[in-house]
């Protein structure tokens, strides 16, 4: 194990500082651009050309520019790739706090940020930065917050606040009909995991100071390995807010900031603990060991016990009762140990949801053949624990197959021409072995008599390699082998075909 | 023995891991979730990783992260959840991002049941989501092909830089039958179009984006040129006793292992019955219909959906012969007799009608 590096960084060096020339983490020239690549697609006075500048600068600052990945969003500032000159993904809408996740615990030496604005992350997207959030993604999220959607031409978003027009909300947004405006910051903070959450503004040039500060905070804490970060920028949008530039950014100071207060939400920098990298992967030679897939770590199997016997054989086996009376576990153990024998086999549960009082049943085929069709529509042998199960599949016994039944008396209206039948309360039989819940292990001693085709190492085999608890082993050994008797007793001399 | 007795679903997520995933994002469903949870127990001891999103909506995001960073990375689900990604793959496709993703299908529409169909064809094959895109669709009919489908998979989500999804049903999925593996793991790599984070990957764009009529219609032909190159080497199907079949019966998933059950018995019986198993659901192997519509007299699809892969049939087949349809849902299969009774009404030329069995000896 070893911590995620910490780049040097100089504590004295956060404060802003004025500069004119580019930043390095911008492209010189926008070639990805279609046309004027010396400049933005932005609106002039749109607050994303500034939130941009600030997060090239902290990339710059921080020395993360070629590890640095920039997780795009859907609207207006969809083509952040035009700019930054750092990995870039472009994200469907709302999804980026996925993606950036997908990323970011892919290549845990990588810096992830998501920019999203407030139609994006907080309607469509808000169960992804949710979740993000509460799983404390060492990821950082500068949302920007314009309380409106801009790029489809101003309907109103979760952000736009009371009152105000939109081109869905001609009236302007009504609390009783649109709710009122969500708090992102407020309610993320209400999370344990986040290490950083502000809201800034770009109301002026002292918020604008401020909110550089925070932008490259936000990053610096990922870089330092703590956890979620996001900065909420309140940004102007003139296009749509219809306000001359100078107006608009008056407007996210007098009158957003009533709605939206500045301010840090939550700060956990100073307790926050770097989180550790993932465990090295191992040697790929170890890889088959560890999924339990190396030939060395497989049993050789009894197939030469079981030699040229039963050539033809061709078992379909149809186990039926209620959940919990071990139907699933008796069929697998026949698989298992027709598998230890060198046969071909398989297993089909039927399955349902995890409820009580259910119903279950599988299908079990032994072949010398490759096995065609894994359903057991006519069973050679009919296990069936219960009545209701004997109910349901006696019919499609055929001649010569067997029913295995849990119950004392046979009903008589279920026996069929050809058909040979044991019947024993095997519960009562298995509770005086002491486990009620060995009946099946009791009814597979008799199949297996019946059959009297698998080895019995075969059978050992399985029934450990399935049953882990030595203590369940030593019962059940003892269930299989009075099943045996059980039909040695009751059917002696009756001659019988499989 | 180099076989064990393994859930199609569980051979999924070892046979992934050979083939050098390490990233496994998803949200559990039945009849899928031991995908999910196997994952869960053996991503973290291989270096890889593994998490339960808040949906499939964030799954397929996660992996849409994941496969832009260059891993190999998959997830898993069933119908319902497909649904969700179904915006996910199409971004997928669009951004030329390879991942795997498995439906193990359950019954439909809407909450539907847990029980298997294959009602999923029309919404994975024919692509559920928006725009001009394809997937390449695998159907395994066993464990061992659970496992198999997997790692070629891995291969053509490389190859063609594009989801490759596996379209399972629930008794693929739940059934166990004997597995091996291969002994050896495949390494991870690092494609050089990712963004890993590196100064060699800076320049990288991962991006489904194009403003410019011009520059979409270009994007969208070089997407067009992939799927006709698979088209052109990539389909792939099983014939079983096929050169002199005059019936020929046709299906994937589990009903392709009824088909070969049915074959054989009808072949018992005189009858030249032979099995088309398409592997490739997308591109869907015409070339193999094409060659048997010129021996054999009609062609009948079964299936557990109320009729999706038979359109495709019908289009391949092109009127050459005439193509039957047999199909039950609801999680009810069709059974062997049922079918048997199907093929030997269609030899002795009457029309076969579907006469659903009183008991449905198959449901589960």
């Amino acid at each position: 194990m070893s911590s995620e590096t910490i780049s040097a960084l100089n504590e004295t060096d956060c404060e802003y500082t004025v500069t004119h020339s580019k930043a390095k983490a911008f492209y010189e020239t926008y070639e990805r651009k279609e046309e004027l690549q010396h400049q933005t697609h932005f609106c002039p006075g749109c607050g994303h050309g500034i939130v941009h500048k600030m997060l090239a600068r902290a990339i710059d600052e921080l020395g993360i520019q070629n590890k640095t990945i920039l997780v795009g969003p859907v609207g207006c500032s969809v083509f952040t790739y035009y700019y930054f000159d750092v990995g870039n993904i472009q994200a469907a809408h709302g999804r980026a706090p996925a993606v950036a996740t997908g990323v970011r615990r892919s290549r845990p030496e990588s810096i992830v940020i998501g920019y999203q604005g407030d139609g994006d992350l907080s309607a469509i997207g808000a169960a992804e930065i949710l979740h993000a959030a509460n799983r404390g993604e060492n990821i950082t999220i500068v949302f920007v917050n314009n309380a409106i959607y801009s790029m489809t031409g101003g309907q109103v978003a979760p952000t736009t606040l009371l009152g105000q027009k939109s081109s869905t909300t001609p009236n302007g947004r009504s609390a009783a009909t649109e709710g009122y405006p969500l708090h992102v910051s407020e309610l993320l903070a209400t999370l344990e995991a986040p290490v950083y959450i502000e809201r800034v503004g770009l109301g002026n040039n002292k918020q604008i100071a401020q909110a550089t500060r925070a932008v490259r905070r936000a990053v610096e804490n990922q870089v330092r390995g703590l956890g979620f970060s996001l900065i909420e920028v309140l940004s102007p949008c003139p296009t749509i807010w219809k306000m001359q530039p100078v107006d608009a950014q008056h407007w996210v100071r007098d009158v957003m900031e009533k709605t939206f207060p500045l301010g840090v939400f939550c700060d956990r920098t100073k307790e926050a603990q770097p989180r550790q990298l993932p465990e090295a992967a191992p040697e790929l030679s170890e890889i088959p060991k560890i999924l339990g897939v190396d030939s060395e770590s497989l049993p050789e199997g009894n197939a030469h016990v079981l030699g040229h016997r039963a050539k033809e054989l061709d078992l379909r086996v149809r186990v039926a009762g209620f959940g919990g009376q071990g139907v699933l576990l008796m069929g697998e153990v026949l698989a298992e140990a027709g598998l230890d024998a060198g046969l071909e086999v398989s297993w089909l549960p039927s399955y349902g949801p995890e409820m009580r009082s259910g119903t279950s049943n599988c299908h079990v085929r032994l072949s010398r053949q490759p096995i065609d069709s894994p359903l057991v529509t006519q069973p050679n042998v009919l296990v069936a624990m219960n009545e209701p199960s004997l109910r349901k599949f006696y019919a499609n016994v055929p001649s010569g197959g067997w029913i295995v039944y849990n119950g004392e008396t046979f009903p008589a209206d279920c026996e069929r021409e050809g058909v040979h039948v044991l019947a024993c309360e095997f519960t009562q039989i298995a509770n005086e072995l002491g486990n009620a819940r060995a009946s099946n292990m009791l009814m597979l001693g008799a199949l297996l008599e019946i059959t009297g085709v698998l080895p019995e190492a075969s059978v050992d085999a399985a029934l450990r390699r399935l049953v882990k608890n030595p203590r369940f082993v030593e019962v059940n050994e003892r269930a299989l082998a009075r099943g045996r008797e059980l039909y040695k007793e009751s059917i002696e001399g009756v001659a019988h075909t499989i | 023995m180099h076989k064990q007795l393994m859930k199609g679903n569980e051979a999924i997520v070892r046979s992934a891991i050979l083939a050098g995933c390490r990233g496994f994002y998803g949200y559990p469903i039945t009849p899928a979730s031991e995908i999910t949870e196997a994952a869960a127990l053996y991503m973290p001891q291989v270096g890889g990783v593994f998490l339960q999103a808040e949906s499939e909506v964030a799954a397929i995001n996660m992996i849409y992260g994941a496969a832009s960073a260059g891993v190999r990375t998959m997830t898993a689900s069933s119908g319902p959840g497909i649904s969700l990604m179904q915006e996910g793959i199409s971004y997928l496709a669009g951004a030329e991002l390879p991942c795997v993703i498995a439906d193990i299908t359950r019954g439909g529409p809407g909450l539907g049941s847990i029980a298997a169909e294959q009602s999923d064809y029309h919404q994975v094959v024919k692509c559920g989501g928006h725009g001009n895109y394809r997937t390449i669709v695998l159907a395994p009919h066993s464990a061992q092909e659970m496992a198999d489908l997997t790692a070629l998979a891995f291969e053509l989500a490389d190859r063609y830089r594009n989801p490759v999804l596996l379209l399972a049903d629930g008794f693929i999925g739940q059934m166990m039958e004997p597995v091996e593996f291969p002994q050896t793991a495949v390494a991870p790599q690092l494609p050089e179009w990712a963004t890993a984070g590196t100064a060699e990957s800076r320049n990288n764009l991962i991006n489904s984006l194009y403003l410019d009529s011009d520059a979409l219609e270009a994007h969208v032909r070089h997407l067009e040129a992939k799927y006709l190159e698979a088209e052109r080497v990539e389909t792939r199907a099983e014939e079983c006793d096929t050169d002199d079949a005059e019936i020929v019966l046709v299906g994937y998933g589990i009903v392709a292992r009824i088909l070969k059950a049915v074959a054989a018995e009808a072949r018992e019986s005189g009858l030249k019955v032979g099995v088309l198993r398409p592997i490739t659901l997308y591109p869907f192997p015409k070339e193999h219909f094409q060659r048997l519509a010129k021996r054999a007299q009609v062609f009948v699809v079964v299936e557990m959906s109320t009729g999706q892969m038979v359109e495709d049939v019908r289009l391949a087949v092109n009127g050459a012969r005439p193509v039957e349809f047999l199909s039950r849902v609801g999680g009810n299969v069709p059974s062997h007799e049922e079918v048997l009774n199907f093929v030997r009404k269609l030899a002795q030329g009457g029309a076969p009608v579907m006469e659903p069995e009183e008991e449905q000896v198959a449901h589960v």
